[in-house]
């Protein structure tokens, strides 16, 4: 096929290009950024199968509908919808249809060497800060980060200054609060300085009957001798798109885990590129996926060893309910330098529907040879031996099955060390077993 | 009327080829009563123990099994718990993840429920779990752990009779809880047993050797070939077992 035939554009795209034409102009490193990213779309359109990176997710074919950009939330209608993670003692920031809600938005008192500041005041004020955005760049194209640089509109930026260890957590609560389908775009920034550190939230959640669109990123950029954890929950509506980017950039000596656990949205991509960029740092990259009807959900990551004695351990699960649909995709890149790299990763999936399905690619690339890394994936039913036992004690089926369901899933929340935290996500999962049975 | 009636029961792998092992075996059982069951291994005891329990990997191709008078076979596997069945497994499997205590609490209420019972309190559940375990040698850490998770052959089998006590079954069938254990185990396992048997709760102990009868001291004693049970006596049966071996048994069967 010749380079030059594009493929018709899809209602999707064509809305899309047409937010695009709002893309400000300017003369400063964001508005160039925006632009930049907005031509890469219009040159690449939604990703389809053929391109590698979401051949198990084929953007362009599952998101038909053209949505315009989400207009302002009614306070009162996001305040009543932003339910998730509320139990939790947090600082919490709301942001409904991709814009902050001061109203509901824990924003003054900071703690010492804490800044948070919302995204479109950081650029109506030229913030310093915003000098980090975009820092890290993924390898190849990627649609869904390039319309979020394109268009967002609001989000949060934090910088924890050097030193500074921020007891409470940060939430920020993302919610669609339209009475119809729309798209929203958010970014957000975190900087974590030497020697902080902070634990970070974010929920996604709106309701389940309209086809709205969460397009959410978030990049960190953690200095040396920081601490940074992070849980995403994302619960968005039975009939949303849910596209995230979680980018970082990890200095030496440092210790980040994320997990993510998406039980939302229709169609969900999770991307993580993470930059290992300071030597003999840890990293562990965790999450869940719980599926059920036709739900599709995706996680693709992406760690790059740049340099020595780094430590990186991925543990992702999937439940697979119905008809749903997991993918995992993770590579672990070595490069040259990175000796004595220890990166493991394992995707475990567990299928309880008769038409579930679930794709995994690990992939390993490792070009220095003092280094230990392994991958490995499995996929199966629940076990008929320990599903015996259960019932044999008088457990009753689903029951046995919730038993061991949670005990599959809570192996990886177990990894998230923020007590409240983990407990609010031990009883999503619950949640979502009560509901099944 | 029998606790269990087990009469002319037939029954082979699941399956199109599945092959038979149980042939024609015929057992009563009376509330009160302990009956061991012995034999060579590959004889079929576990195989009988598992289809009680109601295992799916068998199908029951003849005969009948009734728990106080009601058809065993139909019932669901929870269900026939419910209603007093308890197996303690050869083997029994570790579940990774799910707290013993969580298992145990799960597994009375749902009982309970079933039978139409209130929930057991939280204080009242602890107090039973530390009484049963402290008897058994059970200590806090392995309640906390996952179901049998690292728990040496020993601990499994004291495991077994810990949930054994806190469920209160009136049948219990024992598949060869003796093996793998040695003389201080088998006799705290024992004794663990020997402190539910009671005029209403009858026991089957499978096994494959006498000693374990030195402690658990039988009513009946069956010999179990080849899917049938060829000889029964009493407890010196299994003396004359002890001394001859299954030998006999085997060449009548051939
Ligand atoms: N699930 C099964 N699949 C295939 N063969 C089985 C299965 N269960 C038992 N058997 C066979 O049935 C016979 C009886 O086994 P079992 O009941 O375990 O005997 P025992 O407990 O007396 O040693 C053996 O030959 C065994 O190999
Ligand atoms: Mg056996």
């Amino acid at each position: 096929m010749n380079a030059d035939i594009r493929p018709i554009r899809t209602p999707a795209e064509q809305a899309i290009l047409a937010s695009l034409g709002t893309v400000p102009e300017g003369g400063d490193r964001l508005a160039d950024l925006r632009r930049a990213a907005a031509r890469s779309f219009e040159e690449n359109g939604l990703p389809h199968r053929r391109v590698e990176e979401w051949k198990y997710t084929d953007l362009r074919a599952l998101m038909r509908e053209a949505v315009p950009v989400a207009g302002t939330a009614a306070v009162a209608e996001a305040e009543a919808r932003a339910r998730l993670l509320r139990g939790v003692e947090a600082r919490r920031i709301v942001i409904a249809n991709g814009a902050v809600v001061p109203e509901l938005s824990d924003l003054a008192d900071l703690e010492q060497g804490l800044v948070v500041t919302t995204f479109s005041a950081a650029v109506a004020a030229g913030d310093e800060a915003l000098s980090r955005l975009g820092g890290i760049v993924p390898s190849r194209y990627d649609a869904s980060l390039a319309l979020n640089t394109a268009l967002a509109k609001d989000g949060v930026v934090i910088t924890v200054a050097p030193g500074a260890r921020i007891e409470r957590p940060v939430h920020v609560a993302h919610v669609f609060a339209g009475a119809s389908a729309a798209a929203m775009y958010t970014r957000s920034l975190v900087v974590v300085g030497a020697g902080a550190a902070l634990t970070y939230a974010e929920s996604f959640e709106g309701p389940d009957g309209l086809a709205y669109q969460a397009n959410a990123a978030t990049e960190f950029v953690v200095g040396d001798e920081a601490h940074l954890d992070v849980v995403r929950l994302q619960e968005d509506g039975a009939s949303a798109f849910h596209l995230a980017t979680l980018l970082f950039d990890v200095g030496r000596d440092s210790q980040v885990h994320t997990f993510t656990f998406s039980l939302g949205a229709s169609v969900a991509r999770t991307s993580l590129y993470a930059t290992l960029s300071g030597a003999d740092s840890h990293v562990g990259f965790n999450g869940a996926s719980l599926l059920k009807g036709r739900q599709h959900a995706d996680t693709t990551l992406y760690v790059d060893h740049q340099v020595p004695g780094c430590e990186s351990r991925e543990l992702f699960k999937h439940v697979l309910d119905d008809a749903s649909r997991g993918v995992f995709q993770g590579k672990i890149v070595v490069r040259q330098a990175a000796q004595k790299t220890d990166g493991r990763m394992m995707s475990r999936a567990l299928v309880l529907g008769d038409e579930a399905e679930m794709d995994n690619k690990p992939e390993l690339e490792i070009f220095a040879d003092d280094v230990q890394c392994g991958h490995g994936a499995t996929c199966g039913a629940i076990d008929d031996e320990l599903l015996f036992y259960l019932r044999a004690r008088g457990i009753p089926m689903k029951e046995a099955q919730s038993l061991l369901v949670q005990a599959f899933v809570g192996e990886a929340i177990e990894t998230v060390e923020h007590e409240g935290l983990r407990e609010a996500l031990i009883e999503r999962a619950e949640s979502w077993l009560a509901a099944r049975a | 009327m029998a606790l269990l009636d087990i009469e002319n029961l037939h029954a082979k792998i699941d399956g199109e080829h599945g092959k038979e092992i149980l042939k024609g075996l015929s057992l009563k059982v009376n509330p009160g009563e302990v009956h061991a069951i012995m034999g060579p291994n590959g004889s079929g005891k576990s195989t009988l123990s598992y289809i009680l329990a109601g295992k799916e990997d068998y199908e029951v191709t003849d005969g009948t099994v009734t728990l106080e008078g009601e058809d065993l076979l139909e019932m669901e596997i929870d269900e026939r718990a419910a209603k007093g069945v308890f197996l303690a497994f050869q083997y029994p499997v570790e579940v990774p993840g799910v707290a013993t205590m969580t298992f145990l609490r799960a597994a009375l209420n749902a009982q309970r429920k079933k039978r139409g019972e209130a929930e057991i309190s939280t204080p009242d559940f602890l107090r039973l779990v530390r009484e049963k375990a402290g008897h058994l040698g059970i200590n806090q850490d392995m309640l906390k752990r996952g179901v049998n998770v690292g728990f040496s052959g020993g601990e499994k089998k004291r495991a077994e009779i810990l949930q054994m006590a806190v469920l209160e079954p009136k049948l219990c069938v024992l598949d060869e809880t003796d093996s793998g254990l040695d003389i201080d185990a088998l006799k705290v396992v024992s004794e663990g047993v020997n402190a539910l048997r009671s005029p209403d709760r009858a026991m089957i102990v499978i096994t494959h050797y006498q000693r374990l009868l030195n402690h658990i001291v039988p009513d009946f004693v069956h010999v179990m070939n080849q899917g049938r049970i060829v000889r029964s006596g009493g407890k010196e049966l299994a003396l004359e077992l002890e001394a001859n071996g299954y030998a006999e048994y085997q060449q009548d069967a051939a």
